[in-house]
């Protein structure tokens, strides 16, 4: 659009998250936001009265049985006399949440932004916020790994990828875990062997090849150019950001690679002025909760053909020291606070280009997408993140 | 337009008991009130909050410095309660107050017990009355009761917090009743599956044919217009084992949760496949609905015997 | 700052209950309208984003439902907040600053009356010193109103004379529930009467922004948002003043209202607005909101004031604050109006807070 050039560039100088765990029974929701929002301002070096607006995302107010608790959370983010905004996009939501506060500061609103995701699923029970009785609907399951099976054996038909390379993908995230120290699972003594060997769920999908229930929390802050220029650490800059929807269920649809998905990258790399995303990004943090979703997103963002996905995967091209690093942090398989999932995708992208991520770090990682989906595989959000300023 | 049938309705409980950590402030005032103790917390500037919080409301600071307030203390605000809904603190008519404490700056939240408006007002003198059972809850103060003690003569006192047994975390059960009305589209799907019949609807736009319908073409934003009879045969165009057991459902494992094309639909529904070896289900596999007695829904579908149907002519609708 | 206006605004006829339709049935008829005002198709818009709450429904992903009466084919940049249509409008009109958008449809729908309005709302308090206790939305509306008796800053009667005037203006709003007399009623949690308080409605609304140029030519008049900001305050009530609404005064400072000029009657009193939209469900929260907003006083006699019965008249919540905004830009795009301010709220005892001033062309 005709105005886009006088966008505000935004700049990432400030990430923070909690350990995530099964439960985090040692703080209250509060408790919990408030270790995330600490981190990315100590990161920072800001305090609470350097924000001028805070975003929260969080899936649905069910997991935890509190409305709108952004209400109840004001008091513990700084946010009293500010605004607050809470998104909500189903499991998209962590991204979205970013890209409202990223605009915020693009159009010049505010100057510096708190962005925060979370998810307390130890309050309840996610089996039971999922899967809530909707009278007059026949009950046949319970969770989302059967929806999603169903579209992974689709997969497997269409491709004719072999059986075990959702086992490479588990494999793969679970062992970069370890090298995250703020991911949930820490299988220290994981094999290819115990993934492909760990009990059929919703066949295709094995035990192993499906993201744990966690708490956690994920905060970022966003910032304008005179903002960055004063962050003691390097900026991470947004290159590019979109959200495309598509409807839930609709004759002709995609489930196996969603149109909405696909425009969406293409919008991402437009803005980002990409034009070869499988040569051009060095790393993805992509939202994989099943393990096929690798292969499946590796084709749905444009990093290989229709049908080639898989064979990225069985190269190891995505793998840590990989040519296409995906998941360097474990991803979503690893650690999956849900409203948070698609934020610590947001924020491990811009960890990477930042040259922060730690032991997960992709050696000179420039430029790095992040990616989260919800829905039934109809809500996208991405951002991509460059260690350049995009006017540079 | 389709006939505006009589819609259905049907009661939708949304309950469960949820279990919440409460944090090292929020543990040492509710552990303080089994123990018929109310602590305060400290602000920086002076200010004395009970109940206590976690952060500062106004500069957002991490508050931990309690202290001790007594039990007795002013009605600040009141409403007068005339019919206790569920879950409230009485049973019988009430005052709603906000209570500061002696000690406190500001104002606790709960139930005055009074015989009736005349008898409370702002300003008034109260006192906490204990439950009778405290297990580390806002419910372990029963309510308020009007009270003739003077506030004391000592300032609040400092508190470390420490109880033996502390409480860590509250069950809090939450259940609400709502009336579910899936509308006049599902309605009408809904009679019909009653004389087992399948009848989705046709968007009057781009002539797809919706089951079940949902009241709207969703890439059109158009409503559904024409009733269409499908099925009722179909092909399972993709499908999963089951092989976990949802608490909530009397299905053995493993069973096949399948998407099914019916003929003459233009998108898949889901259901359960039975009447063949779980391990035997395939794409492209012809069925049928069993019905049985009093079920709303086709209990499974069943192999019709027929070949498989060619992957070419249903991979648009898996 | 890109000028950008609202071009077109739609309601559903507010209703007790709705239970004939779902909530996309109740939605899209409400889309058409407002899309037909413009002459676009969903598929000309840039951005959509709606409000809506899964508690209300008592369906979690409730919204990804409605979104089929939308049309989202091809994919649509689009999103959701779990609030008020009011804020959804304001991401919308961010989206449309950053130059991403020329056009937004905002949507938001609520009903009411598949749960026990009063217990649901119950669940925003916090989870563990207040929403054991189950006070409900009347009951801490109460508690306000006799915090301002008691300051001595309204009386009953004079409640019940904002109820009157409410429902009185809603005569001539086909879209509201209560209209006309309706008496003061039995107290329901004294001192507020049920005439005090709002009627229990299901209801869906729509909004299309438009950026510049664009905006003049989709409509003859476009409604300019001069300033939009919202604001909220610490949550529990027993920490603030009940009687004042800082985060109402601080939102209308930043949109620019304080900054207006002032009427000659004015001097210190209301800036130049003819009409005002406040979201009070209650009619003692709309004692707290004229405070806030300067509005009593001479200045304050030449202003109309929910002049579309507001809430206390139809109660959709989730969209009930958008609504405000529609009301106040409807009409001054009818040319009943030269500047406006709408208001909308969130959260028990007016938490949050959002303001816009808007305002037609010079003439």
């Amino acid at each position: 659009m005709s105005n886009a050039a006088h966008k505000e560039p935004v700049a990432v100088v400030g990430i923070g998250q909690t350990k995530h765990v099964a439960a985090r029974r040692d703080v209250s929701l509060a408790g919990l936001v408030r270790e995330a929002a600490r981190r990315a301002l100590d990161d920072a070096e800001l305090t609470w009265a350097d924000i001028d607006a805070v975003v929260i995302g969080k899936a649905p107010d069910f997991f935890e049985g509190v409305m709108m608790p952004e209400l109840y959370l004001a008091d513990a983010l700084g946010a009293v006399g500010k605004p607050v905004l809470r998104v909500h996009t189903a499991g998209s939501v962590g991204g979205s949440t970013a890209l409202v506060a990223t605009n915020l500061v693009a159009a010049r609103v505010h100057r510096t932004v708190l962005t925060l995701a979370f998810e307390k699923q130890s309050e309840s029970n996610a089996m039971w916020g999922l899967s809530l009785p909707i009278p007059f609907q026949q009950p046949l399951l319970a969770g989302a790994g059967g929806f999603f099976a169903p579209h992974v054996r689709a997969y497997m038909r269409r491709t004719g990828a072999p059986d075990t390379v959702g086992s490479l993908v588990a494999y793969k995230d679970r062992r970069n875990a370890l090298k995250n120290p703020y991911a949930h699972l820490h299988e220290e003594d994981i094999t290819l062997e115990k993934v492909q060997s760990s009990p059929m769920l919703w066949d295709p999908i094995r035990y192993s090849e499906t993201c744990p229930s966690s708490d956690g929390a994920c905060a970022m802050v966003l910032t304008d150019r005179a903002g960055a220029a004063r962050s003691p650490r390097p900026a991470a800059w947004v290159h590019g950001g979109a959200m495309r929807s598509e409807p839930t269920l609709f004759a002709g649809k995609d489930f196996v690679s969603p149109q909405a998905g696909k425009d969406c990258a293409a919008d991402v790399y437009r803005q980002a002025g990409l034009t070869d995303p499988r040569r051009q990004i060095d790393a993805v943090e992509m939202y994989v909760p099943f393990s096929w979703y690798e292969p499946m997103w590796l084709e749905n963002l444009g990093f290989a053909e229709e049908g080639e996905g898989w064979k990225l995967t069985e190269a190891g091209v995505t793998a840590l020291d990989g040519d296409l690093p995906v998941n360097p942090s474990g991803g979503v398989l690893s650690t999956n606070p849900i409203g948070a999932s698609g934020m610590l995708r947001f924020a491990e992208a811009a960890l990477q280009v930042r040259g922060q991520a730690g032991a997960h770090q992709v050696e000179g990682a420039r430029r790095a997408l992040g990616h989260a989906y919800g829905g039934g595989s109809q809500f996208f959000s991405m951002w991509l993140v460059g260690a350049d300023s995009p006017a540079a | 337009m389709p006939e505006v049938p009589e819609v259905l309705t049907a009661p939708l409980v949304v309950e469960f008991p949820f279990t919440r950590s409460l944090g090292p402030v929020q543990s040492a005032f509710l552990t303080g009130l089994r123990e018929r103790t109310v602590l305060g917390v400290t602000c920086q500037d002076g200010r004395v909050l009970v109940p206590p919080v976690e952060y500062d409301p106004v500069t957002a600071e991490e508050l931990s410095d309690l202290v001790e307030v007594a039990p007795t203390g002013t009605v600040t605000t009141w409403a007068w309660n005339p019919g206790p809904r569920r879950g409230q603190p009485l049973r019988t008519p009430f005052a709603w107050v906000l209570v500061r404490l002696d000690g406190a700056d500001s104002a606790l939240l709960h139930a005055l017990d009074a015989p009736g408006p005349d008898a409370v007002r702002t300003g008034m003198r109260v006192r906490i009355r204990w439950a009778a059972e405290r297990t580390g809850a806002i419910t372990d103060i029963a309510c308020f009761e009007p009270s003739d003690d003077a506030p004391p003569a000592t300032a609040p006192v400092p508190h470390d917090g420490e109880f033996a047994d502390p409480v860590t975390g509250i069950t809090a059960p939450a259940r609400l009743d709502y009336t579910y009305a899936p509308g006049r589209a599902q309605s009408r799907y809904l009679r019909a599956l009653a004389d087992r019949r399948t009848v989705g609807e046709r968007c009057p736009a781009c002539r797809k044919v919706y089951v079940p319908p949902r009241g709207a073409c969703p890439t059109c934003g158009v409503a559904t217009d024409a009733q269409v009879e499908v099925g009722p045969r179909g092909t399972v165009t993709t499908f999963c084992i089951v092989n976990i057991k949802a608490k909530n459902l009397d299905i053995e494992v493993p069973y096949v949760y399948a998407h099914i094309a019916l003929d003459g639909a233009d998108l898949a529904l889901h259901a359960r496949i039975g009447g063949i070896p779980y391990d035997r289900v395939r794409m492209g596999l012809r069925v049928e609905p069993v019905w049985t007695e009093g079920g709303r829904f086709p209990d499974h579908y069943r192999p019709t015997g027929e070949p498989d149907a060619d992957y070419d002519s249903y991979k648009e609708l898996i | 700052m890109r000028e950008v206006a609202v071009v077109a605004f739609g309601q559903s006829r507010h209703v007790r209950d709705s239970a004939e339709t779902s909530e996309v049935e109740m939605l899209m008829p409400v889309l058409h309208d407002v899309l037909a005002r413009t002459g676009l198709t969903a598929g000309e818009i840039d951005f959509t984003c709606s409000g809506s709450s899964d508690y209300l429904a008592g369906r979690a992903f409730s919204f990804t439902m409605a979104l089929d009466g939308v049309g989202a084919w091809p994919p649509i940049s689009e999103s959701h907040v779990e609030m008020d249509g009011a804020w959804a409008l304001y991401e919308a009109w961010v989206k449309i600053l950053t130059g991403e958008a020329e056009t937004a449809l905002v949507y938001a729908y609520g009903k009411s009356s598949p749960g026990e309005v009063r217990d649901v709302l119950t669940r925003q308090l916090d989870p563990y010193y207040l929403a054991p206790l189950w006070p409900d939305s009347v009951a801490l509306a109460a508690l306000q109103a006799r915090a301002l008796i008691d300051a001595g800053l309204t009386d009953e009667r004079q409640l019940a004379g904002i109820a009157a005037r409410s429902r009185a203006a809603a005569a001539d709003n086909p879209y509201a529930q209560l209209r006309g007399a309706v008496p003061v009623g039995e107290p329901l949690a004294a001192p507020l009467h049920t005439g005090d308080c709002p009627p229990v409605s299901d209801g869906a609304a729509a909004v299309v922004l438009a950026a510049g140029d664009t905006a003049r030519r989709l409509t003859e008049r476009p409604a300019w948002i001069r300033g939009l900001d919202h604001r909220v305050e610490a949550h529990s009530p027993g920490v603030r003043d009940l009687t004042d609404s800082p985060s109402t005064r601080l939102a209308a400072e930043r949109a620019g209202y304080f900054a207006l000029p002032h009427g000659p009657k004015g001097m210190g009193g209301a800036p130049a607005v003819d009409t005002v939209e406040l979201h009070a469900p209650f009619t003692s929260q709309e004692v707290v909101l004229r405070r806030a907003l300067n509005l009593d006083g001479p200045a304050g006699a030449d202003i109309r004031i929910n002049p579309s019965g507001g809430a206390l008249a139809a109660n959709p919540v989730m969209a009930a604050g958008l609504i405000r905004i529609g009301e106040a830009a409807a009409r001054i795009q009818r040319g009943e109006s030269q500047r406006a301010l709408a208001h909308a709220t969130s959260g028990p005892c007016l938490q949050q807070n959002l303001v816009a001033v808007l305002e037609g062309e010079a003439r």
